[in-house]
This record gives structure tokens, sequence and C-alpha cells, in this order.
């Protein structure tokens, strides 16, 4: 087995994206997500690449554009309020097909909130990270070795479709530190090779190819034609969609949470087992696209009960699990929010009053 | 097995390099699972200062407890802050130069007192009063085997040998009231 390192989770999808073959990174300050700028500030000029701290969140997302629009792999990062400033770069992006990855490590809020850890971005990452409809492939990890893998991964997913990328974690999962395994480091001739493969849209400054130009905009019908084509793209995302079951065969009580809450719900599924219930838990993997089908297809003769864990108040992502399951099975709550974090206990506390109630 | 440890004291005691310390040297040189949490205020020298290790031979879920199965306070408000949060039968480790035992409120926590900062002093090595009381946590829990913090010292000062052994025999003094109070 590969050597296993101890790593805090911003450095590690630093570390990470750096081996995927990110040459460009520009980001600005903003707690819980400092060590990620701080490690590609140390590390892009050992690999040639290019580390910029921006003036601010808006000049440095519409850099990650311009970058990524060469070709080279870049990505930038912030957390919640500044994301809410990447709005506009990220739906210019999307309009303009840029493969680009970006990371929300997100905190309390609303507003500037707080610097503590939270999940209340759900829905602008999964519905509306800026204006006009598109939509993202955003990944949420639940450890910080998901953070490698998946960062590792989101550079091949934006390059795939030529749109951006999100991963969706939050400061518990930033700040703390596990032993990850890292990736393979690509090579320059990987880098080079990649780069090369955006020939064909790249922009490189004095001499653009055709129409691709890299500006978003079209003229007459040139916006719903572009709309209809990344709709027929988001139509193959079917295939994208991952979830973890865990313990579902027999289930009758559900525990439904993505990244940090899903970690704190199997710890609890886990232990309502060893008291004999059976207890379950799904965690969306992908939160865009959504799994749909695994709750559209649960069986409401064998799970009475979902428990909808987040670090959301009002809840966010139980909107999509009432939106598969039509009402067929009782969905109730455990939530936390504000930088106040989920702890085994409450979640604990929490399926038992869903017991009590379905079972 | 799942073992919650919390530390705590004021920003410059070293708290976060005793946490840090602990679980990656479980990282490198066990095959259990470890996490390290860190928890700040603004403020660093003087501002308080906490954090959570977490080790277990089983996937960890929180990384944050609040039934820790051991508490360290190295200072006095630190124990009044978080005592409430430690298990019934649980170890409370304190720093007796400047938190007195008399002031723990609870009588079902087993109480191990280590006046770490006097002791540091005392080796002319003031800044190593973290590594001692790592050496009595670990002396009087066997979280992980006393070797397994030895091979972190050196791994940690790599680069400046001189200071592993002085942080090595630091760490065997706390072993010492750890394992004498076990």
């Amino acid at each position: 087995m590969a050597e296993r390192v101890f790593m805090k989770g911003c450095e590690a999808i630093a570390e990470a994206a750096t081996r995927a073959g990110c040459r460009f990174f520009a980001g600005y300050p903003i707690t819980p997500q400092n060590e990620i700028p701080e490690y590609f500030a140390r590390r892009m000029p050992e690999v040639g690449g290019t580390f910029v701290q921006g003036e601010s969140e808006v000049a440095s997302v519409n850099m990650l554009y311009g970058a990524a629009l060469t070709g080279i792999r870049a990505m930038s990062s912030s957390s919640s309020c500044g994301i809410s400033l990447y709005s506009e770069g990220v739906s210019y992006m999307a309009a303009a097909r840029v493969p680009a990855v970006y990371v929300n490590v997100q905190r309390g809020g609303p507003g500037i909130g707080a610097i503590q850890p939270a999940q209340q971005d759900y829905n602008q990452a999964t519905k509306a990270s800026g204006n006009g409809g598109f939509k993202m492939i955003v990944l949420a990890p639940a450890t910080v070795q998901e953070c490698v893998d998946m960062v590792y991964e989101a550079f091949d997913l934006a390059a795939r479709d030529e749109n951006p990328v999100l991963v969706l974690t939050d400061g518990v999962m930033g700040t703390m530190m596990e032993p990850v395994v890292l990736p393979p480091m690509k090579s320059d001739e990987e880098v080079a090779a990649l780069r090369e493969a955006f020939a064909h849209r790249a922009v490189i400054g004095h001499k653009p190819l055709d129409q691709h130009t890299g500006e978003p905009g079209g003229i007459g019908d040139g916006w719903e034609k572009h709309n209809i084509e990344t709709a027929e793209m988001y139509k193959t995302w079917d295939k994208d969609v991952r979830v973890e079951e865990f313990m579902m065969d027999d289930a009758e009580i559900v525990l439904a949470a993505y990244g940090i809450s899903a970690r704190i719900s199997k710890v609890i599924v886990k232990q309502l087992r060893k008291e004999g219930i059976k207890a379950g838990m799904i965690r969306p993997i992908t939160v865009s696209p959504f799994p749909y089908d695994t709750f559209a297809n649960l069986d409401p003769s064998k799970v009475k009960g979902i428990l909808d864990v987040e670090m959301s108040i009002p809840a966010q992502m139980r909107f999509d699990i009432d939106h598969a399951v039509c009402g067929r099975i009782p969905v109730m709550e455990c939530l936390r929010s504000g930088g106040q974090l989920l702890t085994n206990d409450q979640v604990l506390a929490g399926a038992r009053e869903l017991i009590k109630e379905v079972l | 097995m799942e073992r919650n440890l919390m530390i705590a004291g004021f920003g410059g005691q070293g708290v976060m390099t005793m946490g840090k310390l602990l679980s990656e040297a479980t990282c490198d040189a066990t095959d259990l699972n470890v996490s390290f949490f860190p928890s700040y205020g603004a403020a660093m020298r003087g501002g308080t200062a906490n954090c959570f290790v977490v080790i277990s031979d089983e996937e960890i879920g929180a990384p944050v407890s609040y039934t820790l199965d051991d508490l360290v306070v190295m200072n006095g408000p630190s124990l009044h802050k978080f005592i409430s949060n430690l298990k019934s039968g649980g170890n409370l480790f304190i720093n007796s130069t400047i938190v007195d035992a008399k002031e723990v409120a609870r009588d079902d926590v087993k109480v191990i007192e280590a006046p770490v900062t006097q002791m540091a002093l005392d080796i002319n090595n003031p800044r190593a009063l973290n590594v001692i009381m790592l050496g009595v946590y670990v002396g009087a829990t066997d979280a992980v085997p006393a070797e397994v913090i030895i091979k972190g010292i050196e791994h940690k000062f790599e680069k400046k040998p001189h200071l592993i052994e002085p942080n090595v025999e630091a760490f065997k003094q706390g072993l010492e009231i750890g394992k004498a109070q076990k």
C-alpha cells in the first residue's frame, strides 16, 4: 500500500490539484480555506505554475476564467460569502464552457456569517451558483481522502464536459487532519498534453481560433442553441451520479446526509445496528447530479422513515429528498447551522426521535 | 475502539503541537485511524486554544466530541469551560503547576496531576511542557505505544536534531508520571 501522510484537508486539496496537473491558482484569503492558497503559493513555483493572490474574489474568479481558457488546468477556492462573489464569474464560465475547478470550504451564514464550519450553501451549489440556470457537477467529499480523490478527478470531469466543476466541502474537512494516500503526480509531459487537448478551443492571446474566443455570447438564437446543447450535456450526467448506500439492504430507517454530516451519520448507523435497529444511510457523493433514483426507489413497505442530517437551518438537501420520495416515506430533520457542529450524540438523538415516531 | 481526546489551554502552551504530534505519530507508525481538529480564536499567544484528537480502529465519524474519554487542561479557564464535556469515568489531566486539583468539581472522573509548567522550567526547556504532558497522557492511557511518540519526536525534529534528545527526555519524564497514576 502507498504510504499514508497526515494532512490538513485544505493542504491535501491543494496538493491533489497540483498532482492532477493544476498549474494556475488565483484566490483571495478567507477563513476557513486559507491553507489552500497558502499551500499553492508555496507549491506552484516548485512545479512551474502560477499563484496569484487576487485583489478580490471577483478578480480571482475572472483570473481563473482567463487562465482556464488557455487550456491550463486552473483552480480557485473560497468560502461561502466569498463564493457568493464568484457567482458572476462562474456563470460566465458556464456560458463560455470553461473547464475550471473551484472549491467551496463552507462556513456559517448567511452574510458574513461565522468562520466555523457549516453546510449552508447546498442550494446555491447545486441549483444556482450564478444566473442563467446552468448546471455543474458538484462533488461532496466526506473525508480528507475523498477531498484528495475528488479534486484530482474534478479536473478530468471539467475537461471532459468543458464546464466548471465545484468541490463542495466544509470547514471541518478543510481544517481537520487525517491520513491520506496521495495520487500520482502527473509528469510535465502529461500536463503539456492535457493543455494541448484543449488547443482546439484555447484562447492563446494572439491567435483566437475560429469563433471560439472564449466570450460568452451569441446573436439571434445563439443563446438558446447554447442552452439546448448544455441541457443535452446535463442529461449525460445520469452516469456520473454517485451515491454511497450503507447497510441499506434491510434498512427500516434511513439517515440521509452528505459530507461531514454523512461520516457522523455512518457511525450512528453502526451504533443503532448493534442495538438491533435496522438503520441504513444514503450519502449523495455527487450532490449535483443528485441521486434521485436511489431515494425514489426506496420501498415504503420496508423503509419507515428518513432522517435528513445537515449542518443547515432550515434544511436544504431535504427538498431534493422530498422531490424523490414524494411523500411516500416520512422525512424528519436533524440540523445544526451558523457554525455549530453536529456531534455523534445529536445525530443519535435525532435518529431516536425518528425511531420513536415511525417504528 | 474509539478514543476521544480534547487538549485545551492558552495559546503558546503548545496545545496544537501536542495534538498534532500525537495524531501524526499515530498516522505514521500505526494502522489506526486518527483525526486532528483544531479550534482557536483570533488571538495567538495568550488566547484560548484547543484541539480534538480521535484515535480509532474503525472509521472515525465526528472529529469533534463533547462526550470525551480524555481531557487535558493546561490552564484554569480550560478546566471550567470543558470539564462538563468529560464523560463519567473519563480521565482528566491537569497541569497542576497552575491548575488546582481542588477546583475539579466532579468526583466521577479520574484526575491525573502533573506539574508540567514547573517540570519544563526545571529541565531548562520551558516550551516542552506539552511534550511532558503528552508523556503523562500516553503513560496513563496507553492510547498508543510510547515508541510511536518517540519516533514522532524524532521525525518532527529531523531538521533540528539537537532538539530530539531533550524532547524525548521530557516525554519520558511525563511517561513515568503518567504510569505512576495509571
